[in-house]
């Protein structure tokens, strides 16, 4: 009850807020703006509705991004780290690698997978898949790396194989960590999804902001942004829930 | 299945774990390894499963000389119980039966007429997390007996247990080895437990270990815990072993 309840009275009480401030013209005041360049939140929700079939079309386009380059960074990220975690030559090469390669800024990729990718969703999936691929690889190593030795000697003294030993006892007890990397990703993915359709394209909530913004639609920015955190909030709700499925020992 | 050790040597690092050690095993002997904590009792039961190799001299379990022979033959017991939580009761018992690559049906109806024949029946589905501590040793030791190996190698299985419930524990232990005889590496650190349900005792000394004292259990054996901890022959061997293990940790 507590969870739930502080958290939305909170949000009503900073919404409420806002729309005093907005709606006065205090906020356009303060920061020296025309008033409908800065919405308040009843603007927002009424751009929300009369845009919807705008907002729902582009929203589409990236929540497919998204979707699928979360799929492939957990197919790469869980592969990366069960590879490292089964060879120690593997590891030893490209851990150090892996880390190097999250100093480079993603979005500084993104114009060369224009070039090589097109303007099609495959460059947004790439960078999704770049951006979050690392928490999860990360994560489900160490969570791999964490049985507890005394596990390990009793299951081969138990005549597991490599494989037994895996599937039995690595594998389950690195699925909470794999989880927590896969929440990390979900909050990445939209910033990668938005970037890739900054850099070029034709659809998307990243760029119906990106043309908004030319024409100073603001209020639709913002239904935009909602639209934005809505969907990263839905997906992180949907793996809570296959996790408590799946992890039903905690 | 007899075990036969001859100068055996084991250092980890710099530091000398084990010195020249020579130990002989009968078929269907149980053995107490005592000693002062830190002094190599668990190292040596890892060397005779063969989940280490010694340093120098030789260690034979049923006359497999290499590591991966000895682990063949034994099945080890870790200090803590390595229940897994995502298994229930009786498919952590069924382990060592899946790894031989039963199904899980097979599996669960062999361990199952343990479950009877041990006092566990009715907490088959339980998970581990619900099962009392000596509960959960008796699951883990069932775990160790299904594997069906010669050499049972328990680590102090009992010390995490209240004093009630370990006297209960080496009673059922005992009762349990009466009707499915093996020959039992025990080690711990109760003088008490290991006369009770040993054939011999064998006293080690502070690191590096090496043997003070072999003596062997009062005869008659008694079933009956209580009685048998306060016989006066009991008693004195007792002492003696108290003697040899101070003698030894100077």
């Amino acid at each position: 009850m507590r969870r739930w309840l502080l958290p939305t009275l909170l949000l009503a009480a900073l919404i409420g807020a806002w729309q005093l401030a907005a709606s006065t013209g205090f906020l356009a005041d303060v920061l020296g703006l025309e008033s409908f360049l800065v919405p308040s939140p009843a603007e927002i929700a009424e751009s929300l509705w009369q845009s919807r079939a705008l907002l729902a079309e582009n929203a589409w386009v990236t929540l497919r991004e998204i979707v699928f380059g979360l799929a492939c960074a957990l197919l790469v990220g869980v592969g990366f780290a069960v590879l490292m975690h089964l060879s120690g030559i593997v590891r030893d090469a490209a851990y150090p690698l892996i880390v190097a390669s999250q100093t480079i800024p993603i979005i500084v990729i993104a114009p060369i997978l224009l070039i090589w990718l097109g303007f099609g969703i495959g460059p947004k999936i790439v960078v999704v898949t770049l951006i979050c691929f690392f928490p999860i690889t990360v994560n489900t190593l160490a969570g791999l790396d964490s049985a507890a030795p005394d596990a390990t000697k009793m299951m081969r003294s138990l005549n597991a194989s490599r494989w037994q030993l895996f599937r039995r006892v690595q594998a389950p007890t690195a699925l909470p960590s794999f989880f927590t990397g896969a929440k990390i990703a979900v909050v990445l993915a939209p910033i990668g999804a938005v970037f890739g359709e900054w850099v070029g394209g034709d659809a998307g909530l990243g760029h119906l902001i990106l043309v908004d913004g030319g024409y100073l639609e603001v209020a639709r920015q913002f239904a935009a942004i909602f639209v934005l955190s809505a969907m990263a909030l839905v997906l992180i709700g949907f793996i809570a829930l296959v996790e408590r499925r799946v992890v039903t020992w905690r | 299945m007899s075990v036969s050790i001859r100068g055996l040597g084991h250092s980890y690092g710099g530091l000398r774990t084990i010195e020249r050690l020579d130990l002989e095993l009968r078929e269907h002997e149980v053995v107490g390894l005592v000693g002062p904590s830190g002094c190599g009792k668990s190292t040596l039961l890892e060397l005779i499963c063969g989940l280490l190799d010694p340093s120098s001299g030789g260690i034979a379990v049923g006359g497999a000389e290499n590591a991966a022979g000895r682990l063949s033959q034994c099945a080890y017991m870790p200090q803590s119980d390595q229940l897994l939580p995502w298994y229930s009761a009786l498919d952590n018992a069924a382990l060592a039966l899946r790894n031989r690559g039963l199904g899980k049906a097979e599996a669960r109806e062999q361990a199952g007429e343990l479950f009877q024949r041990f006092g566990l029946a009715g907490f088959e589905r339980t998970p581990p997390a619900e099962l009392s501590g000596g509960m959960r040793q008796r699951v883990a030791f069932l775990r160790t007996l299904v594997a069906g190996k010669p050499l049972l190698a328990l680590d102090e299985p009992f010390a995490a247990l209240d004093a009630i419930t370990r006297a209960e524990m080496q009673g059922w232990l005992a009762a349990a080895l009466g009707e499915d005889p093996r020959t039992v590496v025990l080690v711990t650190h109760d003088v008490e437990e290991a006369l009770y349900l040993a054939d011999r005792i064998v006293v080690l000394s502070a690191r590096p270990a090496r043997i003070v004292a072999e003596l062997d259990a009062p005869l008659p054996r008694r079933s009956d815990r209580d009685a048998a901890v306060t016989d006066p022959g009991f008693i004195a061997i007792r002492e003696q072993a108290m003697r040899a293990l101070h003698e030894g940790s100077r």
